[in-house]
Parts: C-alpha cells; structure tokens; sequence
C-alpha cells in the first residue's frame, strides 16, 4: 500500500520533469517541415555570437569560482580556527543574497558604481566585467561558503594547523598545502554549482549591459521559434555536466576515504 | 588568499594582543559590505529620499497604486502557490524515495536530477516550457491529436498565473527534495517503531510524531521557496517578455528604462521586493523558535 503510493508519487514526478526534456528535444528536431533534423543546432552553433557569448559566461564563470575560492577559503579556515564566536554573523550573510534578490543587488550595483561615483566601475567595460563578476561572487556565496564549511568540518583544523606551524609553514603554506587539498572535494563541488549558476545567469548580465550567454538566449529567444529549444537542450547538458562532475568528485572522495 | 597572505603581521602580534586575529576576516567583510550590504542599503535608504535628497514617505506611498499593488499582488500568490505545491510535492517524491520503499538504487539518480534540474532555471527552462506547453508545443499538440483536448481553448496560457506556476515548480520541487533529504534522514527509525508498538496507525505516526519534528525544517524550506519565486526574472521574463506584469519584471523594465517615469519609485518598489522577502524568512524565523522551545 504505501509502496504503491510511493510509486504512483515517483511516476507523477517523473513525468512532470521529462515531459517538458521529451517536448524541447522533439521541438528542437522540428525545424524543417515533415522531418526531423538538426537543423536548429546547426544554424545555433554557425551564430558567431553564441560562441562568444557562451565563451564570455565560461571565462565569468572561471573568474567568479578562482576568486570565490580566494575570498571562502581563508575566511572560512580563520573563522573556524580563531574566530569560532563569529561564525553566526559570517553564516548569516552567507545567506543573505538568498534573501535579497538578485535583480534588487544588481540596481544597488548601477546607482552605486556609476560614472560619477567613488569608484565608477560602470565606466568602462572591464570595470563592468569586474563588477559583475563581484555580483557572481555574490550569488554564489551561500553554496560556496557552505560547500567550504562542511568541508573544514571533516578535518581536524586545530590539529593540522599547529602541525604544520610547528613544523614551520607559514600562513600561505597552511593555506595553500594544507587546507586548500583537504577541502578540494567540498571546493570542487562548490565551484561546478557555480559554474552552473554563472554559465546562464540573466538579470545581472542583462541589466550591467555585458554580452553574456543568458541575455544572448534570451535574446535569441524572443526573435527565433526553434533555436531556442536547441539552446534549452544544450544549456541543460551543461547544467548537467557541472551536477555529473559534482557527483563524481563527491564519489571520487568516499572511494579514497573508504580506502584508508 | 590576500587575507592571510596578510597575516603573518597578526599572527605575530596575536601573541601580544590578541585583537588583531580580525584582521584576517576584514576581506569578506569588506567584500560582504561593498557589494551586498552597501548596495542594498543604498536601495533602501533612496527609497525614503526625495530627488533633491530629502527624506520623505511619498516613494513608498506611490507603491499603493492599483497597478503597483496588482503586481505586488500576483507575485506573491504565485510564490505562494509554487512555494507550496513545491513544499507539497517535494516532500511526497522525497518520501517516496527515501522512506516508501522504492529500490534503493533510485535515489542517487534523483538526487543528482534534482540538482540538475534545480539550477536549469531561468531563460532555457522557459523555452522548454513554450517548446512543450506553448500553443504548437509537444504536449499541447499530443492532446489535441490523441484526446481531442483542446487546452488553450480551455483557457489555460503559459502566459497566466497557473501557467507561471507551472513553470516555477520545475525549479521549486527539485530543490525542496533536496533541501528536505537530510532532515527525513533524520527521522529515526526507532521513533516509527516505537509509534507503532503504541499502536498508532501510519497516519498518527505522521501527524504526532513526524510532522511535528519537520515542521521547523517544513517551514525553512517554504520560507526559501517563497524568495527564490518571488526574486525570478529570467524565467518570467524570457517567458512572457513584460506582458504579464509581476514585481521583478517591472523592476527590471524600471531599472532598464524609467517605465514609471519615476525613478525614486523604483527604489521604493525595489525596496518594497527586500520586505516582502525578510517578512518571509523573519516569520520563518520566529516560527522555528517557537517551535523549538516547543519541541525540547
């Protein structure tokens, strides 16, 4: 009986999420009247900009994770090891930008950092870039500082630390030598979920101006009837090959730790 | 690393005077402040400024005009029906994988999808709803070749409150299966047993002893729900464009163009988004309070 319900639970969800896959993969097919071809992929990927603008959002995507991984790490290591009491405070900004909205920081970003500002970031197209990758970095926060915190908690940090100190290592060292290989699986995990989340962000690219792929998908989506779909399926193997490689360095960790 | 490539100074001098050791978490929080805090802020206090830079209430007051307040008003019943069904549905598939005795080997698979499935939001989750349920759409056409339904004819748009609604569970359900994993890990076996050896039925087990302990997870999980609905903008927009006029929509029209011809009252619907919003998680709050102290 409750297995039964089970079942019919897990089939309903079932075909709410693949009907929709089903429909834009077969949509995508359609582009040439009375067959089905790849028509639809072709015509996307010979569109020089979709080259450009998927390599922009991978290169955003990059620099948000290297300098999320810079600004986590440390912070996260050194909250942990000397500041224990103010943990509460750094978690609960952590959590903030699922709170605010995005499209709310993002109009903060525009008014704050215009031309006639302290520091015009706007002005120029790298300070843009700059800007909007501060803005990832922003978005990501929660799951890369949570991704990181789990992590360290896995390890003795206290331990390790004086360890290595008294060996001699310098903060640097500890960091880099020590920490960083320690908590790379939780690191990894964090930084393809933001590559995940980077590689089709809309709003803060739309509204800072900058030719990323969400607005390009968006754009192509409000003049064209079956590139889009095209884009849908390709925009969702890449979600899935960031979740893919997500699972597998998790896996990869309980493998090498089962080995011990 | 610049913080603690820093912080050898610190280090030193913490022997001695041990409040330096924040030194080492000023980047974040200079970080934090710059672009979250202060752009926020700054919303919030140029929601209660006239153009001439003197305080006054008359931003905010202007949000309570029929069009403003209608779209205030749809956005929060359609974060409140995706938070919910989510919340509803999330759970059901969460149960029946973790604890309705579906083979085991199912869940990573699940759990993997709704990860996936979770993050494809925004603009290519619109084009596979248009490509599925739009008026030539997959689905759309199915039933009107194989059962003769009709669907639009029937009134139902992609374009409307049901059709949104749809659309935004394909994000809500996976996270909520993700996010509420952990705590029905949590739910003790011995507990059911001991339940069942009272003599309680499946359904008191659920009602006294298992809600109750999810309730403040539940709650978390709905609080969250509800935000990450009520801040969407690709999705919606990539969907209906600015036709159906829901609050992040008219703040992105507003911020690209001054469609309210007002830009102080872009501030103050910007700033009307953050309270709707902290309500949200400040109930959130409150009620895993009080529910902890109820549980111990």
């Amino acid at each position: 009986m409750t297995r039964a319900f089970a079942w019919i639970a897990f089939a309903l969800g079932a075909i709410y999420f693949f009907l929709p896959l089903i429909g834009t993969v077969e949509f995508s097919l359609r582009m040439l009247r009375g067959q089905y071809s790849f028509e639809a992929y072709r015509r996307v990927l010979a569109d020089p900009r979709f080259l450009d603008t998927l390599g922009y959002s991978v290169a955003m995507a990059v620099a948000t994770i290297v300098f999320g991984v810079l600004l986590v790490v440390p912070t996260a290591f050194w909250v942990r090891l000397k500041m224990p009491r103010i943990r509460p405070l750094i978690e609960f900004i952590t959590l903030l930008p699922l709170v605010i909205p995005a499209i709310v920081i993002v109009f903060g970003y525009i008014r704050l950092f215009n031309t006639s500002s302290i520091l015009p970031l706007t002005g120029s197209a790298m300070g843009t870039n700059v800007l909007l990758m501060f803005g990832y970095a922003t978005l990501a926060l929660p799951y890369m500082y949570r991704a990181v915190d789990t992590g360290l908690r896995a390890i003795d940090v206290r331990t390790l630390t004086e360890a290595a100190q008294s060996l001699g290592a310098g903060w640097v060292t500890i960091l880099a030598r020590l920490i960083l290989p320690n908590v790379l699986v939780a690191v990894l995990s964090g930084a393809f979920l933001t590559f995940a989340i980077v590689i089709g962000e809309f709003t803060m690219a739309a509204l800072l101006n900058r030719p990323a792929f969400g607005p390009y998908m968006q754009l192509l989506g409000a003049n064209r009837a079956y590139e889009p779909a095209a884009l849908a399926v390709i925009a969702f193997a890449i979600t899935w090959a960031c979740m893919g490689l997500m699972q597998l360095v998790t896996r990869f960790q309980k493998h090498t730790r089962a080995q011990r | 690393m610049t913080a603690i490539a820093e912080s050898p100074a610190p280090r030193v001098r913490a022997a001695r005077r041990p409040s330096l050791v924040w030194l080492g978490v000023v980047p974040f929080l200079a970080f934090a402040f710059l672009f979250l805090l202060w752009p926020t802020l700054y919303i919030v206090v140029a929601a209660f400024r006239t153009p001439q830079g003197d305080w006054t209430l008359a931003n905010v007051l202007g949000l309570f005009q029929k069009s403003i307040l209608d779209a205030y008003w749809i956005s929060i019943r359609i974060s409140l029906a995706s938070a919910a069904l989510g919340c509803l549905i999330g759970l059901l598939v969460a149960w029946a994988v973790v604890l309705g005795g579906l083979p085991a080997w199912l869940r990573g698979p699940v759990m993997t999808f709704s990860g996936v499935a979770s993050n494809f939001a925004g603009v290519p989750l619109a084009f596979a709803f248009l490509a599925t349920l739009g008026r030539v759409g997959l689905v759309t056409i199915l039933l009107r070749d194989w059962f003769g339904i009709n669907i639009y004819a029937m009134g139902f748009n992609i374009l409307s409150f049901w059709g949104l609604t749809l659309v935004y569970l394909f994000f809500q359900i996976p996270l909520m299966i993700l996010i509420i994993t952990p705590a029905l890990d949590g739910l003790k076996r011995e507990w059911r047993e001991a339940a069942a050896i009272l003599g309680a039925s499946g359904a008191q087990y659920w009602r006294l002893v298992a809600l109750p302990i999810l309730f403040p997870s539940l709650l978390g999980c709905f609080a969250l729900l509800f935000a990450n609905s009520f801040g969407a903008v690709a999705t919606a927009f990539a969907l209906t464009g600015s036709s159906l006029s829901i609050v992040p929509i008219l703040l992105f029209a507003q911020i690209r163009g001054d469609v309210l011809n007002d830009p102080h009252l872009g501030y103050a619907l910007a700033f009307g988004m953050i309270v709707v919003t902290a309500l949200a998680n400040g109930l959130y709050v409150w009620l895993r309070l009080r529910a902890e102290r109820w549980l111990k």
